[in-house]
């Protein structure tokens, strides 16, 4: 398969970028998205050039670190899953690829295609656990029943894995999707409720400072999910932030 | 309360129910409207009522005005925080269509023609109105020993296409706004469960069909009067 890539290629955060077209060939349609890349990196360096920079890990589709907006879309063209698991199959002999790095003021450009997601950390920091003592008196989590519905929609927004394509996806660049789910996940357990009105309080502060747009539920994060995080998690963390602020 | 007056969440909760209760205004108004094809005497006795009540005058018209200057000026507000998160450098490529509906991505195009259409229903109706009650000082809402609110509203439409024409463009970019708005309005105050469903039908349906029946009202009495 012969392919044209555009990709955005940027020196550093202060650099101004631009994009830059490669031809390659010799792809395989049962190749993923960022071996295609490792390919087209292979090319570069044995030229002697600058490798394009992008982010990965696992690459079977659960550390969330491959961010690449693919021909207009977080993750390319498939749904519910990552770009690690995006194969070349889905494109054809001939296609030009247009691959940018996930835009968002909150999400700086590190090089390249690489973006600093760490406002996603901060967020978390600020709220997304439970404190338990882990004295040696700690409390077997299963000794507390929990009714099964709200033990799988909490395992649903567990599911989360940070990637940003949310706000990829989001034409306003809002966080809210990642947000709620972080707040949902313990907000639906006995565990999680004792600190319910302080995380959500800390983590919408949170998000909000770190720039992220409003919600204007267009409804864009939930489709390019690749966890398929529902915008009922939205809901839920408006109703818990609403209570939250008038209790205050 | 801090965090509510200040927050992302707060701005969305504002927006939703000043739009909601602009969406309740477009029911009552619609109600009285559509009397000025059924019965021009109801309609006359609505409109005269509407237009002397001193709680509709002094107190419901007011929160009105104000509701539907904090819809514009928050969806403005809210809209030049949104264009500024996604950076200095937007995407070549953005699929919006691929995740989203036309009308949910371009509430600011609806909201302008919308805001373009109160200006000329502001010069057509409600400046008139308040001339002639509370400078001219006539609060009668007579004309010639008759009620002057049909003949009023017939007078605009008849002979008009133009007039007629931009009044029905404006509900159709109603209905684009409300077809998101209504519906996004209930989930942004956090309402999302198992009736979620069937109250976006109803939501939907409303946005086609309240806009569709003002647009009927203004095509009735342009026809009837040709």
């Amino acid at each position: 398969m012969k392919l044209t890539l555009k990709i955005w290629r940027q020196e550093d955060a202060n650099a101004k970028g631009r994009f830059e077209t490669y031809n390659i060939d010799g792809i395989e349609g049962d190749m993923s998205f960022l071996e295609m890349l490792d390919v087209l990196n292979d090319g570069l360096v044995r030229e002697g050039k600058e490798p394009v920079e992008f982010d990965h890990d696992c690459r079977e589709g659960i550390c969330g670190t491959c961010s690449l907006q693919i021909n207009g879309e977080p993750h390319g063209p498939d749904r519910r899953i990552t770009t690690c698991q995006l194969h070349m199959r889905r494109f054809n002999d001939g296609d030009t690829i247009v691959i940018e790095p996930f835009r968002a003021r909150a999400f700086p450009i590190v090089k390249d295609l690489i973006v600093d997601r760490s406002a996603f950390d901060r967020i978390q920091q600020a709220g997304g656990f439970v404190s338990v003592n882990t004295s040696g008196n700690t409390i077997d989590a299963n000794s507390t029943p929990i009714e099964k519905e709200k033990a799988d929609m909490s395992f649903d927004a567990a599911t989360c894995i940070g990637c940003g394509a949310c706000v990829a996806a989001c034409k306003n660049a809002s966080a809210m999707l990642f947000t709620s789910a972080k707040v949902s996940q313990f907000a639906l357990l006995p565990q999680g409720e004792v600190e319910a009105s302080e995380r959500v309080m800390h983590m919408v502060d949170q998000m909000d400072k770190e720039g992220f747009g409003n919600c204007t539920n267009t409804g864009a994060c939930e489709i390019e999910c690749p966890k398929g995080i529902s915008l009922e998690n939205i809901a839920r963390m408006n109703r818990e932030y609403l209570s939250a602020s008038v209790a205050e | 309360m801090r965090g509510i007056i200040k927050s992302s969440i707060a701005r969305k909760v504002a927006m939703a129910l000043s739009g909601l209760f602009l969406v309740v205004f477009l029911a009552q108004h619609f109600t009285i409207n559509i009397t000025s094809v059924i019965s021009p005497n109801t309609f006359n006795e609505w409109s005269h009522f509407m237009g002397t009540n001193v709680l509709v005058q002094a107190v419901l018209q007011p929160i009105l005005i104000f509701g539907v200057v904090f819809h514009f000026v928050m969806g403005f507000i809210l809209e030049y925080q949104n264009r500024k998160a996604r950076g200095d450098v937007g995407y070549s490529i953005f699929r919006g269509s691929a995740n989203s509906s036309w009308f949910s991505r371009n509430m600011l195009i609806s909201g302008i023609v919308i805001l373009l259409f109160l200006g000329l229903h502001f010069y057509d109706f409600w400046i008139p109105e308040i001339t002639t009650k509370y400078i001219e000082g006539d609060m009668s809402g007579m004309h010639n020993g008759e009620f002057r609110y049909y003949e009023e509203t017939v007078e605009k439409f008849a002979n008009d296409p133009y007039r007629t024409g931009l009044y029905v463009l404006a509900f159709v970019f109603l209905i684009f706004h409300l077809l998101h708005g209504f519906s996004s309005a209930f989930q942004s105050v956090g309402f999302n469960n198992k009736y979620s469903k069937a109250l976006k039908t109803f939501t939907k349906a409303f946005a086609i069909v309240i806009p569709l029946g003002f647009a009927f009202i203004a095509i009735f009495h342009f026809v009837t009067h040709l």
